[in-house]
């Protein structure tokens, strides 16, 4: 029951969190240059590999594509993500949606273009999470 | 005093000259308050709302409607709507399993699953007899998640017809990866990828009992029996993602025009191009794809049946009628609406769709232009660019006195579309 409890309150938190995120922009994040400087490169990065299926604002296009903004995927462990990138996932719900379309490999990209457009995706669309280095893209590829 | 005489005369031409090219033919419409636009003389009204996503649908000599829902609710996949003061009401609900065909024919109600065909009696009224056990047509389908949506339509000779799609964007090794090349011959048509013909009044058929009609259609929804031809009409949904996966050979703006959703006049075996194949609207040729060898300009052979009409690229068809009532103007008369869903593979190029579509016929044959009949599903011009549309036509029905039904699966409504004189 308590656990419950903190649970919904942590959603309530998070919720709050998200639609406040909403107004605020990607460039508001300039107080870590390092997270801004990546959410650019990033964009380009989306721009061409990403927006014909996640779409302009990142809400997919159900119910072939699943959605970036808000889930639960794009607000867990970074390993993740960045194997979905790099291997490709199909058949896999997200937050208990299935979609249609596969996710193709994407390991055509570098490291730091990895990086970068999970860093993007992480901190737009009301998404507020930190930076994923190359090094850590680079680390998640070696462990295959 | 000549020179007045001379503006007057110019300003009651302009305004002539205006008032014509309003009213000129198609492109009048009115607004009715569902929001539709509709041709001049028509009025649209909404019959029912927030059934769920409601796929395809049926009208029964009665005027009643059966309702397939992609999702079953509450255990009920196919709801029955009677109509009463002018709207419809949920009278019952049954089939606890989702999917999208439906349709009437010789006292029984078909509809399907996304591997299955089932039967239901229906007695005097057209109303199902035994909502609990129904027959089971045809078993075992292919559904890989990917285009597993089973239409279905029925002949006049006791056959029915499956859409089985393919599982996959265009049978690349690595489906919708970058330059991955496509697989020689395509294992998939083996089994999906095209219509199967099944009989209408046996049980427990699959793919042994079943014949292989058609192939090369990746995935078609919209599907119609032509009775003035005595012939199967599709419209197939084409490929995607031609900059994705070929960037070198395709740009983003011809990504979002190629290739064009094609409605094909089917005869048994023929092959319509895919995965080999695409058709190129502004060429108006069949290319061979980048997947086989194609670099967006060599021609596919003749093996391959051209499309009847060709539609823009993406804006997904997922219905379509052969209109044969009385109601509307003859020029309607055994011409084709076709629901499209709208499209997502456009982005970044603004989206389309999310309207139904006229194309004339005339003999049997496509004739002229087609046109858009109803529209603004979506909510604004933002709604369709942006593809956050409020409502997507899916599903089309002619009832008895020739009105045109249209459902939407985002919100569940019904609408009626009728033409006074």
């Amino acid at each position: 029951m308590r656990k419950l409890f903190q649970l919904s309150l942590l959603l309530v938190v998070i919720a709050a969190a998200c639609t406040k995120k909403e107004s605020s922009s990607s460039e508001s994040k300039s107080i870590d240059p390092a997270i801004a400087e990546s959410v650019a490169r990033g964009q380009l990065v989306y721009t061409q590999y990403c927006i014909a299926c996640h779409m302009k604002d990142g809400l997919g296009a159900p119910p072939m594509n699943p959605p970036l903004a808000g889930t639960s995927f794009m607000k867990g462990d970074k390993d993740i993500v960045i194997n979905v990138v790099l291997k490709g996932m199909s058949g896999e719900a997200v937050d208990g949606q299935k979609y249609h379309n596969v996710m193709p490999p994407l390991d055509f990209l570098t490291n730091e273009q990895v990086a970068d457009v999970l860093t993007y995706v992480r901190n737009s669309f009301g998404n507020n999470e930190s930076l994923i280095s190359s090094e850590e893209v680079g680390a998640a590829r070696n462990k295959k | 005093m000549p020179a007045k005489k001379l503006s007057l005369y110019a300003a009651t031409f302009f305004i002539a000259t205006l008032f014509f090219s309003c009213t000129d033919g198609k492109k009048t419409t009115s607004t009715s308050d569902t929001g539709l636009t509709v041709p001049e003389g028509f009025s649209a009204k909404i019959m029912a709302d927030g059934l769920g996503k409601a796929r395809h649908i049926t009208v029964t000599p009665k005027g009643d409607m059966y309702v397939r829902l992609a999702e079953a609710k509450d255990g009920k996949g196919t709801l029955f709507l009677s109509e009463s003061n002018g709207s419809f009401s949920v009278k019952a609900g049954f089939g606890d399993y989702g999917g999208t065909g439906i349709s009437i024919k010789d006292g029984y109600l078909y509809s399907s699953s996304n591997q299955e065909v089932f039967r239901y009696k229906l007695d005097a009224n057209f109303q199902v007899v035994d909502a609990a056990n129904p027959e089971k047509i045809v078993t075992g389908l292919i559904d890989r998640a990917q285009h597993e949506t089973k239409s279905l339509v029925l002949d006049n000779q006791g056959n029915i017809y499956v859409n089985i799609g393919a599982f996959s964007n265009s049978c690349q090794e690595q489906d919708r990866q970058k330059g991955s090349l496509g697989m020689q011959p395509c294992p998939i048509l083996d089994s999906a990828g095209g219509i199967w013909m099944f009989k209408a009044a046996q049980l427990n058929q699959s793919y042994k009992e079943g014949v292989r009609y058609a192939t090369g259609l990746r995935n078609v929804v919209g599907l119609d029996w032509n009775q003035e031809l005595n012939q199967l009409f599709v419209m197939q949904h084409g490929r995607d993602q031609l900059h994705d996966i070929f960037p070198d050979m395709y740009t983003i703006q011809q990504s979002a025009e190629l290739p064009a959703e094609c409605m094909f006049a089917i005869k048994q075996g023929d092959h319509a191009g895919w995965p080999y194949t695409y058709y190129d609207p502004q060429q108006k040729k069949k290319i061979i794809a980048p997947e086989y060898g194609g670099d967006g300009k060599k021609e596919a052979g003749n093996e391959y049946i051209d499309p009847a009409v060709a539609f823009p690229a993406h804006m997904a068809p997922n219905a379509l009628l052969f209109y044969t009532g009385d109601q509307f103007p003859a020029k309607y008369k055994n011409g084709a609406f076709i629901a499209f869903h709208g499209s997502w593979n456009r982005a970044p190029e603004p989206q389309k769709g999310y309207f139904v579509a006229f194309q004339p016929f005339v003999d049997g044959k496509p004739s002229g232009d087609w046109e858009v009949f109803a529209d603004a599903f979506s909510g604004s011009a933002e709604n369709t660019a942006s593809g956050r549309a409020d409502h997507r036509p899916c599903g089309l029905a002619q009832g008895p006195d020739g009105s045109l039904y249209v459902s939407d699966d985002v919100k569940g409504a019904i609408y009626k579309i009728e033409y006074k004189k």
